[in-house]
């Protein structure tokens, strides 16, 4: 079966804005993603190293501020799961589901990976940076008008842009 | 009021809301497009940018909504996360997250999107960003002057170029337009597609006017809070503004009485320091931004009271309940007078010589008495102080 086309982006958006205003109405807070993987990564810090994250500042500081519990018991960790099947679900009514690794038409496989997990390293340090990610910081940061999200916001894109043209291999 | 949590969303039910808002997030990130990296780095390159258009429609569609709940009085601003400004740490994240962007060809929330349907190199992403995670945890100590530099709070972007919300919301508005209009001639040109970009189908036209609609739609919403103080600055709306007043010796019965009398509590406008001097049985310091908090108007709201204003002057007293009385509370009186008058007439009462009606007579009776044991209320009082009053901000963020 063919896949269905995407949804006209202006109609996503607007879908989107809508889902944000929603939540900050009920939680208070607005939309993340990066947050989720730090919860992954303190509690797997936990489990194997209980006593190097004891006596380690970074640790001792989530740990103050997230006092409920296991890390896992986040807000951001059941939205991600969320998403994880929200896209899942949509994948399939649309096609387009297929396990594969996608790269661009003059990249190799071996850049391909390395270019996800570095790319990927570098999000894992910058979200920390940025106190939150695309939605983390920027797009909740937008509804908000918060200064810290949106500076963040565009950094994001100035950063992306600055250094587009050096992986333009990678991609075109 | 909102935000719901925690008072009637419980925090376990925000748990299954997360995973329901996590679900529409999903799908509409996933039906837009973004669980393919050819797609999300389009827009870096001139050939889609759908990224842009999806991000900056959704951002401004957020932040008018959220503007409308705030002047609607829906949502307390306060309680809501807005991210903290720590300038540094957040520009060079972003320059980071960035370089990570064209590099990796996602972001955290469009890798789960991705590697949910089936995208490998999505799933390798997130093994990177979780690494990345921990190597900042374990590198914490070198980050940390850069992380916690230049603190700025959690200001909003207005308030940082202190120019009104209405206008900036306006400019961001139309920034996004001019972004959509420009992307488009962009990625004609760079897909050498030969089509204008501006077609005025029915579709573009309802597209733009929707976005000019949201524009101006900023500059309708004049905050409730800042268009209700400057009503109450009309002299003539106030005097014509009917408030239910008590008498000074109606008070001061209410005082002596305050066991039965728990009718009655009583809202302080005076400032923290007069307060702190000289405070009355049962009352609340208030001020006038705690009119408009969630958290401070459980107490207003509480059935079966009677709210009393008091203030130094009737004036004051008269101005708070209009404000109380618009924002939609009931059974508020103010004390005739202010509590000027109050201290004149009972607790510095001096006595009407040779009374010669019964009425005055009564009035000797009554005020002397209230004046030797009112001041003694005042005094055990003393040690209850001002109500703190805690404003638990939601806990946001990454």
């Amino acid at each position: 079966m063919e896949e269905s086309k995407y949804m006209n982006p202006y109609l996503a958006g607007t879908l989107l804005g809508i889902l944000l205003v929603a939540t900050i109405y009920i939680t208070g807070r607005g939309l993340g993603a990066s947050g989720a993987i730090k919860s992954y990564a303190v509690t797997t810090m936990q489990t194997i190293a209980p006593s190097h994250t004891a006596e380690t500042k970074f640790y001792k500081e989530y740990g103050k501020e997230h006092s409920s519990g296991s890390p896992l018991m986040n807000w951001l960790v059941f939205e991600v799961a969320g998403v994880l099947i929200g896209a899942f679900l949509s994948g399939l009514i649309s096609n387009r589901l297929d396990l594969k690794l996608e790269k661009g038409p003059r990249s190799t496989t071996k850049i391909r990976v390395a270019g996800a997990l570095i790319g990927g390293l570098l999000w894992g340090i910058g979200s920390q940076l940025g106190r939150g990610c695309t939605s983390g910081s920027a797009l909740s940061g937008l509804a908000v008008m918060s200064t810290g999200g949106i500076i963040t916001m565009f950094a994001i894109f100035v950063g992306a842009y600055m250094f587009a043209y050096t992986f333009r291999k990678f991609w075109i | 009021m909102g935000p719901l949590v925690p008072d009637v969303v419980s925090n376990n039910l925000n748990f299954i809301a997360a995973l329901v808002i996590g679900i529409m997030f999903g799908a509409i990130l996933e039906q837009a497009g973004f669980s393919t990296s050819k797609k999300l780095v389009g827009l870096f390159y001139g050939y889609d940018f759908t990224v842009l258009r999806v991000f900056f429609t959704a951002g401004i569609v957020a932040m008018i909504g959220v503007m409308g709940l705030e002047h609607y009085g829906l949502v307390d601003i306060n309680l809501v996360y807005v991210n903290p400004t720590f300038l540094w740490s957040g520009i060079v994240g972003g320059l980071i997250m960035g370089l990570g962007f064209v590099v990796g060809g996602f972001c955290p929330g469009t890798s789960v999107c991705a590697a949910a349907i089936g995208k490998i190199d999505a799933m390798i992403f997130i093994i990177g960003a979780f690494f990345g995670v921990i190597i900042f945890a374990e590198g914490y100590p070198i980050f940390e002057p850069l992380y916690k530099a230049a603190n700025w709070g959690s200001p909003r972007f207005f308030e940082t170029l202190g120019m009104s919300q209405n206008i900036f919301a306006f400019i961001l508005v139309m920034f996004a337009l001019s972004a959509f209009w420009f992307s488009s001639i962009v990625e004609n040109k760079v897909n050498k597609v030969n089509k204008p970009p501006i077609r005025f189908t029915p579709y573009y036209i309802g597209i733009a006017s929707i976005g000019i609609i949201m524009g101006l739609s900023a500059f309708i919403f004049p905050e409730r809070k800042a268009s209700l103080l400057e009503r109450v600055e009309d002299k003539e709306f106030v005097s014509s503004y009917k408030i239910e007043t008590m008498t000074p010796d109606e008070f001061a019965l209410c005082l002596l009485k305050i066991n039965e009398c728990n009718k009655f509590q009583i809202f302080d406008f005076r400032t923290e320091h007069e307060f702190k001097k000289m405070s009355l049985p049962k009352s609340t310091l208030f001020t006038i931004d705690n009119l408009f908090e969630k958290e401070p108007n459980k107490l207003l709201n509480l059935k079966h009271k009677v709210n009393v204003f008091v203030a130094n002057d009737e004036l004051t007293e008269k101005k708070m309940a209009i404000i109380a009385g618009e924002l939609g509370y009931k059974r508020i009186k103010i004390l005739e007078g202010g509590l000027e008058t109050f201290k004149e007439q009972i607790l510095n009462y001096t006595e009407i010589e040779n009374p010669k009606t019964v009425d005055e007579q009564n009035t000797n009776r009554f005020r002397v008495k209230a004046k030797s044991v009112i001041p003694i209320l005042i005094q055990n009082n003393k040690s209850a102080g001002p109500v703190k009053k805690v404003q638990k901000r939601v806990v946001g963020g990454c």
